[in-house]
């Protein structure tokens, strides 16, 4: 590119810095207290709007000036609805689980007479004598903030928030260079692609920018069917910007004069959320035509997947955008040889892009210093399950499991003990305790078992039956199949059936050794990375679990008491008190009776076992017993009927 | 030309060529279901046409491998059969063997390959599952029995070919999927020739006039 037109550039973009610069005075310079609100889809759904509204009216009812401002999602989910309340004098202060309850309490405690309520806040977000700050403690402190450092601070439906943050800076400095230096920095900084396989980003740019052919492509995959998963939506939500200045960097990279977003029709607040983001940025001349004075043209739209599972596979997406049946094809060739309408396609994930702003901006080696040799960078996960702090986390790669769960993640609560955690989603693995100390990274986690996957982890505790989990996910990957090859269509509905009949206590002799030798079949033989990893929850809670299906297979016994078929309720009549009925009316379907010396018990051969009971029970008396293989409950005589 | 080692045996093939087609063509028998000569991008979907590559890890699917000078084929070692009797014993688990009253009896692409693999047409460790759905009962000129199809898509192949618009397509997901008319497409004005192709590629006979 020739000096004058970098000087065009500069210019342009000067005047941009310039503009955003003066909106974030505005804000900071304005005297009046900043309610940040937390309003990303976890925050909806947890009542942000709610307590917006609450905001609002106490803020009118008692005449105080104060500003309400929108953010995304820190990744605290578990803390939902998050607000951050800056009143001048004190630290910005974040609180959770603002009710509407809550916020009227911060009008008046807090703004209106100076008290900062210390029972509902979780900490400040600054330096200061007076309260502790949330850096101190571990979800804070361990996380290493790269893809979501600015995720719930700034308004993602205001471009000049990322801006002023530094945004779109690395966009600029990249129209200055060639984009062979482009692909060399994203090469160099080790970046391996988010959305399951870890191919290196790198890599893929190169291959299709020194692919020959005429409307190259770049393809942002937002499909995200991972049940449990929703790292990539909240990203798209909270900051889309980022994802966008990845996107352009990439297609300027490669060659790409058009970029599609495929983003699943059911995150309808990520698409609206994206959609204006790449109004706002075409305005401001950061996509589009001619983008930032320069001859680089960059042609975006959004379209909307119609949220199979499958389609989140690289060629079925493909497919799928161009009208036909979200099918996987074989590979090669490749989308990069051969992706859209037969030219040359880049997909990656929404981490993927999101980490090449800040590559380009601190720099390849900066990037190598977080996480592993083989694994650099950040891993992001959504950590749901019986855990105590759900929500998204990010840590440098290799941080043990034990580190992420525990410490970061707040352990399991209730005073549960920890059985299993399931890494990489429905094609992941169950790893047992044994394995907490197993790095998260591409390579360790594939070693053990499970997968990165595209960062969906569930946690599970003692209660936990482990046939019944992987009933689940293959009740999952064969609804989702997309039916055209043998061993996915037909050999995941047998691991399935299979697994039901187990669970129902109809296991067979041999039956595991099927599970098995099916499984391996499958992983073996099917056509896309569906079917090849569908068995891994089967096979890997057969490896770590086994006595547990031997127990349902051969006592028709389920240790943790999940599977309905193999356990039995009853009343310990030593427990139970004479005369109480508290459990009597919660039955749904009359199966307690009373006893000659009025107590209570069940009648067998009526008891749906919804647990009712357990929860109906007075605490004190805590006389309901759940028991497995049913046949363990006692058997108690209902009394011939002569009450009346 | 290309030189290439088939069981050992030296073949001459175009570069490029489909290894499959190659194999059969020079007497080497691979079972396979969902290819067609002549098709550009294979869809690779029966997962029968199993062969071991040198240097390569584990089977693939000859159908999806192009060929090149060098190239050393076995068709017959043991992974190769092990996925092979799988993959046809899970679709014979969801076929009903009913071949006395089929009119593919002794023409039947399951039944050459269960010969040819020493496989029985019952096999018992798998359940039989049957689907639910019945197909295309509104079709003017065409019979459909889900619990017959092996979903092998020849039928939509020649389809394509043939008119252009496909009259059929894949529908629903999972165990439940099966061959359907596409859309609303309204039959009226077709005639049962413009389906002949399709009933005709099909190796069970799952798919026929509707009097058959
Ligand atoms: C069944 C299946 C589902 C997938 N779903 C997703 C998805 O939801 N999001 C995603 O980014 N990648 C998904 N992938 C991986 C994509 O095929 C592809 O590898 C990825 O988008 C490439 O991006 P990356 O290099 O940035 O990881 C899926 C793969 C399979 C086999
Ligand atoms: S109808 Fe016949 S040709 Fe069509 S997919 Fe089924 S088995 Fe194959
Ligand atoms: S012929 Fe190769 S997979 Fe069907």
């Amino acid at each position: 590119m020739t000096p004058e037109k970098n000087k065009n550039l500069d210019q342009m973009f000067t005047a941009i810095q310039e503009k955003a610069a003066r909106h974030a005075d505005s804000i900071t310079e304005d005297p009046a207290p900043k309610i940040y609100i937390g309003m990303a889809t976890c925050g909806l759904a947890s009542g942000a709007l709610e307590t917006k509204k609450a905001f609002e009216e106490a803020l009118s009812l008692r005449n105080i000036q104060a500003r309400i401002l929108q953010v995304g999602c820190m990744g605290h989910c578990y803390g939902e609805p998050l607000v951050t309340v800056h009143n001048p004098g004190f630290p910005p202060i974040l609180y959770h689980q603002v009710t509407p309850g809550k916020a009227t309490m911060l009008v008046k405690s807090f703004l209106e007479e100076g008290d900062p309520l210390f029972e509902y806040l979780l900490g400040a977000m600054e330096e200061n004598d007076l309260i502790p700050q949330v850096w101190d403690f571990a979800r804070f402190s361990q996380e290493k903030r790269v893809v979501t450092e600015i995720c719930g601070f700034i308004n993602p439906e205001e471009i000049l928030d990322y801006i002023a943050m530094g945004g779109y800076s690395s966009l600029a400095e990249t129209l200055r260079l060639e984009p062979h230096d482009i692909i060399n920095q994203v090469k160099n900084s080790g970046l391996r692609g988010r959305g399951g396989a870890g191919f290196p980003t790198g890599k893929k740019w190169e291959l299709a920018k020194d692919a020959r052919g005429q409307e190259k492509t770049v393809i942002l995959n937002a499909d995200e069917g991972d049940p449990g998963a929703y790292m990539d939506r909240t990203i798209l939500e909270s900051n889309p910007h980022q994802v966008l200045e990845g996107i352009a960097i990439c297609a300027y990279a490669v060659g790409a004069r058009k970029a599609i977003l495929y983003v699943r029709s059911e995150y309808p607040l990520a698409v609206k959320v994206v959609t204006r983001a790449i109004e706002q940025a075409k305005e401001l001349g950061l996509l589009g035509k001619g983008i930032l004075g320069t001859s680089f043209d960059l042609d975006i739209s959004v379209f909307q997947g119609s949220g199979a599972f499958v389609c989140g596979e690289e060629t079925a997406l493909i497919q799928s955008i161009e009208g036909q049946r979200g099918m996987p094809q074989l590979r090669p060739p490749y989308p990069v040889q051969k992706g859209l309408w037969g030219n040359p396609t880049v997909i990656n994930n929404v981490k993927t892009f999101a980490s090449v702003p800040p590559i380009l901006k601190h720099g390849e080696f900066w990037y190598r210093q977080i996480g592993t040799e083989g694994s650099t960078g950040t891993a992001i996960f959504s950590v749901v399950g019986d855990i105590l702090h759900a929500g998204l986390v990010e840590i440098p790669m290799g941080v043990p499991l034990r580190t992420l769960i525990f410490d970061i993640c707040g352990g399991i609560p209730n005073k549960r003990t920890f059985k299993a955690v399931q890494v990489g989603g429905p094609s992941g693995g169950c790893l047992p305790a044994d394995f907490l100390d197993t790095p998260i990274d591409f390579d360790s986690l594939t070693e053990a078992g499970a997968m990165m996957g595209s960062g969906g982890m569930v946690v599970m505790d003692e209660d936990t039956c482990m046939v019944d989990v992987a009933r689940y996910f293959l009740d999952f990957t064969q609804k989702e199949s997309c039916g055209k090859c043998t061993f996915c269509r037909i050999g995941t509905r047998h691991l399935l059936n299979l697994l039901e009949r187990i669970t129902k206590g109809e296991g067979r002799e041999g039956d595991l050794e099927l599970l098995e030798d099916l499984s391996q079949d499958i992983r073996d033989g099917s056509l896309c990375g569906l079917g090849k990893t569908a068995p891994n929850p089967v096979l890997t809670s057969l490896k770590y679990f086994r006595d547990e299906y031997v127990a349902h297979v051969k006592e028709k016994r389920c240790p943790a008491g999940v599977c309905r078929a193999l356990t039995a309720y009853y009343i310990d009549l030593e427990k139970c008190a004479r005369g109480c009925d508290a459990c009597v009316g919660s039955c749904p379907v009359e199966a307690i009776f009373t006893t000659k010396n009025r107590k209570k018990g069940i009648d067998q051969t009526l008891c749906v076992k919804c647990g009712e009971c357990v929860t109906a029970c007075p605490a004190e008396y805590d006389a309901v017993r759940k028991v497995s293989p049913p046949e363990r409950a006692p058997i108690v005589e209902r009394p011939a009927d002569i009450s009346d | 030309m290309a030189k290439i080692l088939i069981d050992k045996k030296e073949i001459e093939a175009k570069e490029g060529a489909n290894l499959l087609q190659v194999c059969l063509k020079n007497g080497f028998y691979i079972p396979n279901l969902c290819h067609l000569e002549g098709m550009d991008s294979p869809p690779a979907s029966c997962r029968l046409c199993f062969v071991e590559i040198e240097e390569e890890d584990g089977p693939v699917t000859s159908c999806s491998v192009t060929v090149r000078a060098g190239l050393k084929v076995t068709t017959d070692t043991p992974p190769v059969r092990r996925l092979q009797r799988s993959a046809l014993k899970l679709l014979l688990s969801a076929h009903d063997v009913d071949c006395a009253r089929c009119p593919a009896n002794k023409k039947c692409g399951l039944q050459t390959i269960a010969r040819f693999l020493k496989v029985g047409l019952k096999p018992k460790q798998l359940e039989q599952l049957r689907k639910e759905t019945e197909g295309m009962e509104d079709h003017p000129f065409l019979r459909y029995d889900p619990n017959r199809c092996v979903l092998c898509g020849r039928c939509l192949q020649v389809c394509h070919g043939k008119q252009g618009q496909p009259f059929l397509t894949f529908a629903k997901r999972g165990f439940d999927t099966v061959i359907a008319s596409y859309g609303e497409k309204d039959l009226s004005n077709t005639t049962y020739q413009e389906f002949t192709a399709c009933a005709q590629a099909c190796p069970v006979a799952a798919l026929g006039p509707k009097n058959d």
